[in-house]
């Protein structure tokens, strides 16, 4: 090419947005410029948004040089982690390596970030390396507000289990507890105030361990203390799945559903849970705390939205209205969607769309389309859905709902078997898992 | 200044560049169909899908014609000229 690179590259998404739109995106002077070099992308987290988009980074600008940071050795998925609960599953069916991902970015680093310098541009991990970059991606999904919940702390936690972030020492551990729990025992959970991580996620639990229940401790009680006035996601599913499977509104019901009930406290001694009317005694506390962006956003001073808890973000590029070059995704970043593991995957790959358009020298889509669905499993071999497409629209600059979405008409085993493979599926796409992986998990 | 060079550049390159909006929309199925349309699971794949087919199938969902669990949702969320280019798109997978 004869024309200049670093001119082009100099444009930025949200200036080109912004004369596009004729408006202000509030970060119309950021800038990619990379003096010719190759451009420098750091992406921090490899979940379900951070490793699609560095994947798709690759594919799409085999040109950008890709480093991805994080300290896990394994990725484990918070989809499909409750049927582990439910033991319809085990740990190994949900854990994954990195292995392609590895092959395909340009540098791994097996490490945790510790601080960021937006002015600097610079990333530096708990091992004490730096990392420049020209443009960020944030991706760390949440962090867990244990300090707003009397009463867990350190040694509570070594206890009380959120299984909000799948692994052996959450969902692993939660499991094991649950095993060794008595007939006749109960087991009370929580649901964090929305906008929280997977809104159907909490339902969906509670199917899973009143199905272990019915099955092997047919005496024992769920309690959900939710601390929204209802039942936040697939009201009308969860509740027929409830009644057809648990009991739901008789007096032997399985589950125990109390709206407006936030934890307030945690007792491991006592094993009791505090909310604003009641104190709970259960054999298993789960307490999923009140959460926001992942830490990583608030060291690159990026966690703006809702009362500085969500990061908001230009729909078109996923990067920061109020930092230049420091794009977020996922959980972390504060939209219309729902927080799920299909958007963080569809928005790691517009990210990387976006940026790959930049450093081309052209300007990003603005009309992108992206879609949510989200998956739930009743435990009893039915599945039912919640999908949505969504439409930028620059002159509100924002996500509109397209119509016709919504739920399924009812649970059916014919969406389980969908759903099985749409986490095939998901893993395959954000993991890059060769063809011939063979997949354990059962629905 | 700057951005007239881009439009100018964006439509040189454009024209012999791929469909990047088609390839990003078309990325935005993968959940569920898979990575480049080929499925690992129950949902079909769309890979090497003819291109006349896709393009009606994508219009009995949207129509409402074709019985479908999920499909209807996400097909009327998209435009004719849309199901055009992802057509286009997914039958020129090998
Ligand atoms: C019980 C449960 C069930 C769910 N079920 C579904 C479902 O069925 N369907 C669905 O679509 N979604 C589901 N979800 C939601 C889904 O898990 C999240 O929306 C998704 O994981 C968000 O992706 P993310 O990339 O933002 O964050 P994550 O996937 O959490 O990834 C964040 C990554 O960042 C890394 N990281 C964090 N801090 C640092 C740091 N300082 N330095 C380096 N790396 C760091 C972490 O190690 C992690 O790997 C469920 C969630 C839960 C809890
Ligand atoms: C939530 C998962 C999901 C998403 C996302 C999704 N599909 Fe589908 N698709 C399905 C399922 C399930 C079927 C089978 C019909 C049904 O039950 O809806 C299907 C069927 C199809 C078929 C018919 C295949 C055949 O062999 O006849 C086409 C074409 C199709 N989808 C295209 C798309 C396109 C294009 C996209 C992206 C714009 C997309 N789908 C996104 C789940 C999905």
């Amino acid at each position: 090419m004869t024309f200049d690179r670093r001119d082009f590259l100099k444009i930025s998404a949200g200036a080109a947005g912004a004369a596009a739109v004729g408006g202000l995106t509030g970060c119309a002077t950021s800038s990619a410029s990379v003096g010719g070099a190759k451009a420098k992308i750091v992406v921090v987290g490899a979940g379900y948004g951070g490793s699609t988009f560095a994947r798709y980074m690759k594919m799409w600008s085999p040109q950008a040089h890709v480093t991805v940071i994080e300290p896990n050795d394994f990725f484990t998925s918070c989809p499909f982690s409750n049927t582990v609960l439910g033991g319809i599953n085990s740990m190994e069916d949900i854990t994954f390596s990195y292995d392609t991902v590895k092959k395909q970015v340009d540098q791994w680093v097996a490490d945790k970030v510790t601080a960021i310098d937006t002015g600097k541009r610079t990333v530096t991990t708990a091992g004490g390396k730096t990392f420049a970059y020209d443009r960020l991606v944030l991706a760390g999904g949440i962090e867990l507000l244990f300090d707003k919940v009397e009463g867990y702390d350190a040694e509570a936690r070594k206890t009380i289990k959120h299984g909000w972030k799948a692994g052996p020492d959450q969902t692993g551990v939660l499991r094991k507890q649950l095993e060794a729990m008595p007939d006749g025992g109960t087991f009370v959970m929580s649901v964090p105030m929305a906008p929280y991580r997977c809104p159907p996620g909490p339902y969906e639990r509670a199917c899973l361990v009143a199905t272990y229940f019915k099955q092997a401790k047919p005496r024992s009680k769920v309690i959900v203390l939710d601390g929204n006035p209802d039942i936040a996601s697939k009201k009308g599913l969860f509740l027929a799945a409830w009644k057809k499977h648990f009991g739901y509104g008789t007096d032997n019901s399985m589950i125990d559903y109390r709206p407006n009930n936030m934890p307030r406290s945690v007792n491991p001694k006592t094993m009791m849970v505090g909310t604003e009317f009641d104190d709970v005694k259960g054999d298993v506390i789960n307490v999923v705390p009140p959460m926001r962006a992942a830490a990583i956003t608030g060291m690159a001073g990026v966690r703006d939205g809702n009362n500085g808890t969500w990061c908001t973000i230009d729909y078109r590029t996923f990067e920061s209205t109020v930092v230049p070059n420091v794009h977020v995704l996922g959980d972390s970043a504060l939209t219309n969607f729902p927080k799920s593991g299909s958007v963080a995957n569809n928005t790691g790959k517009m990210c990387a769309a976006a940026i790959a358009e930049i450093l081309a020298g052209r300007q990003p889509d603005q009309a992108p389309v992206v879609t949510n669905t989200c998956y739930s499993a009743t435990g009893q071999g039915t599945a039912f859905h919640v999908a949505t497409v969504f439409r930028y629209d620059a002159a509100g600059n924002k996500m509109v709902a397209q119509k016709g979405g919504g739920v399924s008409k009812e649970e059916s085993e014919l969406e389980m078997a969908y759903m099985e493979s749409w986490a095939k599926n998901v893993w395959a796409d954000t993991l890059g898992l060769p063809e011939s992986h063979n997949f354990s998990v059962k629905g | 200044m700057t951005l007239v060079a881009a439009g100018v550049l964006g439509s040189v390159a454009q024209a012999y560049a791929v469909d990047t909006r088609a390839r990003f929309m078309a990325a935005n199925c993968a959940y569920c169909h898979g990575p480049d349309g080929k499925s690992r699971g129950a949902i079909p794949s769309l890979a090497g899908m003819d291109k006349a087919y896709f393009v009606d199938q994508m219009k009995a969902f949207r129509d409402n014609t074709r019985p479908n669990t999920v499909m209807t949702k996400h097909a009327m969320g998209y435009t004719d000229a849309e199901y055009e280019a992802l057509g286009a798109w997914f039958s020129a997978i090998k």
